[in-house]
């Protein structure tokens, strides 16, 4: 009996439990990734919530984890997020879709002129922005001055892939521990494709031509893939095909990279004395180029803010998408938590301001990096996509992660470059294929 | 006897360095915590302890709202679970039919496909029935991936409880409910124990669909892992800070537990 009457007691408390959820006053779910400006967002947001009586509800997740999950929760209109932090690769695919809302309406204060011409190209589809710009990278080289002063090599403005060889060469010291170059060993679409696909465009090359053909056993990709596996045997860190972003800043912020060529978003970090050992003697370069396309340079991405159609509370939605991609946004961040983390590559006007010039001065570098990309045009010869380090078609993540598995293969010594590059090849001719390639 | 003696000490030995091996992650997981994000990606032992990731981890997210959610979602799929599981079991034990085995193997079977096979189907499911970010959708999904181990475990440990005595009792006209309540529970008690244990460990690591079909109210103590990697940027300590945190319940409740669980997995057929 007992039993009986606590059970009942449970039952009716989980039931007011559930109830009292269930009540809750309007609120907006937001889907974002753990990068550091994200971080920062989730932190400033209670003056939002204050400001508008809007309250939050935050999903943090990994990466990999939050495409995995936002793409079936869009593709089923599920209708679990309010707001979606994607990327530049998603942002026209789904857009085509039909899944995004269109943001064309921010708000009368909301500056879109301000908006970096390329960034704001990069997520609108026939004229219309379906995602607001968060942060946005390009890449560039982070390199150790005090190691190129001691060799006597001076870092030209704009160096080419033979000369980075070169200096890796030179500077690497392996007996203490200085690797002359790091550089992403990681399979994966958004890992060492990252970088070796901007190569390849340096190099002349591109992923598919106007057919559709892809274009893996081309001459380009050949040098391309060469160079790196030839570079990173010489004088690259042991153990490479581990080795992503993280590993590699975490190397190069422990001095034990003379070079790294990856995303201009770890600037700041590298900078920062708390996080790294070698902040006061670290300078940086563009991205390296090769005499085929002196023009091309970095990759181009960005982490932006987008409302699925599936919302059913789209106006608070824009209230805070508009808020977070503001100027004003960028002007409290640099107010509260220091100007060098002030959120990059969105706004003209955050290289205007005197203060982050000050406390960032990378700043006119990575300007430039994402001023010199071209996703309409990435690459020496015409293709039919859009994207430097990427193709903006949904099969591409299978894609590149396949011939990123390849490359690391070659690069962990199982295989030659040209027996790589035929395998990802065939894999690609197939998967193309099956997606009913030439469209 | 000097032999003896000697094999002794070896045994012990290489006891605990099997053990020292197996929890040596978890032992370098609390070392991390304590370290600042620089201090963190070098192997060294030596550091200025501190508690930023903690503080940091507090401030970021809701601990004690996923603890909730983690103990509701793993004891109440665990306890639907043995409501389905123990009669289940009972009847497949002893009154086996001709395709009892098949049954079994059958069940066993619904494991064996990669969970990410049926996400898309699932996650409409419980979209259209409103259990998405719900305590009833995660227990009913919990109950289902656990079922199959559940009814197996305990198949094998009625299966120890000697046929006769049930017979006596239903000789004295005990009915199958009083069989089960009175005989065959505390018979096999140390096993049923095991086995509900199990299960809540099951449940509270199980990451795949807690992390796909829960967002904000439901989300149990995974997805806060979850929230502290990144691909970008600094965060081992962090990561460690919170996997601790996530583990500990856990852990303090297989400490407590640890002679019932052992006692159980000895005891009968799953040896």
């Amino acid at each position: 009996m007992r039993f009986a009457r606590t059970g009942g007691l449970l039952a009716a408390l989980l039931a007011s439990t559930i109830a009292g959820r269930a009540a809750d006053e309007p609120t907006l779910t937001i889907a974002t990734v753990n990068n550091g400006d994200m971080i920062i967002m989730q932190k400033l947001s209670p003056k939002f919530e204050k400001d508008t009586g809007i309250k939050l509800n935050w999903v943090v997740l990994e990466e990999n984890v939050l495409r995995q999950r936002m793409t079936t929760d869009i593709a089923t209109k599920g209708g679990q997020f309010d707001i979606m932090t994607i990327g530049a690769y998603e942002t026209p695919i789904w857009a085509k879709q039909g899944w995004l809302m269109s943001l064309d309406d921010l708000g009368q204060g909301y500056d879109y002129k301000d908006l970096i011409p390329q960034v704001k190209d990069g997520l609108s589809l026939d004229g219309k922005m379906y995602a607001a710009p968060f942060y946005a990278e390009s890449s560039f080289t982070y390199y150790r001055k005090d190691l190129f002063d001691k060799a006597g090599i001076t870092m030209p403005e704009k160096p080419t892939y033979t000369q980075i060889a070169e200096y890796a060469d030179k500077i690497t010291d392996k007996k203490n521990g200085i690797y002359g170059i790091c550089l992403r060993g990681k399979p994966g679409w958004g890992e060492n494709m990252a970088f070796l696909g901007t190569a390849v465009n340096a190099f002349g090359g591109e992923w598919f031509d106007m057919k559709w053909q892809p274009q893996l056993t081309t001459q380009p990709w050949k040098d391309a893939i060469t160079w790196y596996l030839d570079v990173m045997k010489k004088d690259g860190p042991p153990g490479p095909t581990a080795n992503g972003f993280n590993e590699n800043q975490a190397l190069f912020a422990s001095g034990k990279c003379g070079m790294w060529i990856d995303a201009t978003s770890g600037a700041g970090r590298v900078y920062d004395p708390k996080q790294s050992q070698v902040a006061d003697k670290i300078a940086f370069t563009a991205s390296p180029v090769t005499d085929k396309d002196p023009k091309a340079s970095g990759w181009f991405w960005s982490w932006n803010l987008a409302i699925p159609t599936s919302t059913k509370k789209a106006e608070a939605a824009k209230k805070f998408v508009a808020w977070a991609t503001s100027k004003d946004y960028v002007k409290l961040v640099g107010e509260s938590e220091g100007w060098v983390a002030a959120p990059p590559g969105t706004r003209l006007s955050t290289y205007d301001s005197p203060e982050y010039k000050k406390a960032a001065p990378f700043a006119p570098t990575v300007l430039k990096a994402i001023e010199t990309t071209d996703p309409k045009h990435p690459t020496v010869n015409p293709v039919p996509y859009t994207g430097v380090q990427f193709v903006a078609i949904p099969e591409f993540q299978a894609i590149g992660t396949n011939v990123g598995q390849d490359i690391s293969a070659a690069l962990a010594g199982q295989d030659t470059a040209d027996a790589a590059l035929k395998k990802g090849q065939a894999t690609t001719e197939r998967t193309m294929k099956q997606a009913g390639y030439p469209k | 006897m000097k032999t003896k003696q000697r094999d002794k000490i070896i045994m012990t030995f290489l006891g605990w360095g099997v053990a020292f091996l197996v929890f040596f992650p978890i032992l370098w997981m609390a070392i991390t915590s304590f370290k600042s994000e620089i201090d963190a990606i070098t192997p060294s032992l030596f550091f200025h302890p501190t508690l930023e990731s903690y503080t940091t981890v507090n401030e970021r997210v809701n601990y004690f709202g996923a603890v909730i959610n983690s103990v509701v979602e793993s004891v109440g799929a665990t306890m639907v679970c043995l409501a389905f599981a123990v009669p289940a079991a009972y009847a497949m034990a002893f009154y086996p039919g001709r395709k009892t085995k098949d049954l079994l193997m059958w069940m066993m079977s619904t494991k064996m496909m990669p969970a990410v096979g049926v996400l898309v189907p699932i996650y409409v499911i419980f979209q259209q029935l409103g259990l998405l970010d719900t305590w009833t959708g995660i227990i009913a999904m919990f109950t289902m991936m656990n079922l199959p181990i559940v009814v197996w475990m305990l198949y094998s440990f009625f299966r120890e409880v000697p046929k006769e005595i049930l017979e006596a009792s239903r000789m004295d006209g005990a009915t199958p409910m009083q069989q089960m309540r009175l005989l065959l529970l505390p018979l096999s008690l140390p096993g049923v124990m095991s086995t509900a244990l199990l299960s809540i460990i099951l449940c509270w690591n199980e990451a795949f669909w807690s992390i796909n079909l829960t967002s904000v109210k439901a989300a149990p103590l995974t997805q806060l892992i979850v929230s502290f990697s990144s691909p970008e940027g600094l965060f081992w300590s962090k990561l460690s800070a919170a996997s601790l945190l996530a583990i500990a319940p856990i852990l303090v409740f297989g400490w407590l537990t640890q002679r019932q669980l052992v006692r159980g997995l000895t005891f009968g057929a799953v040896k």
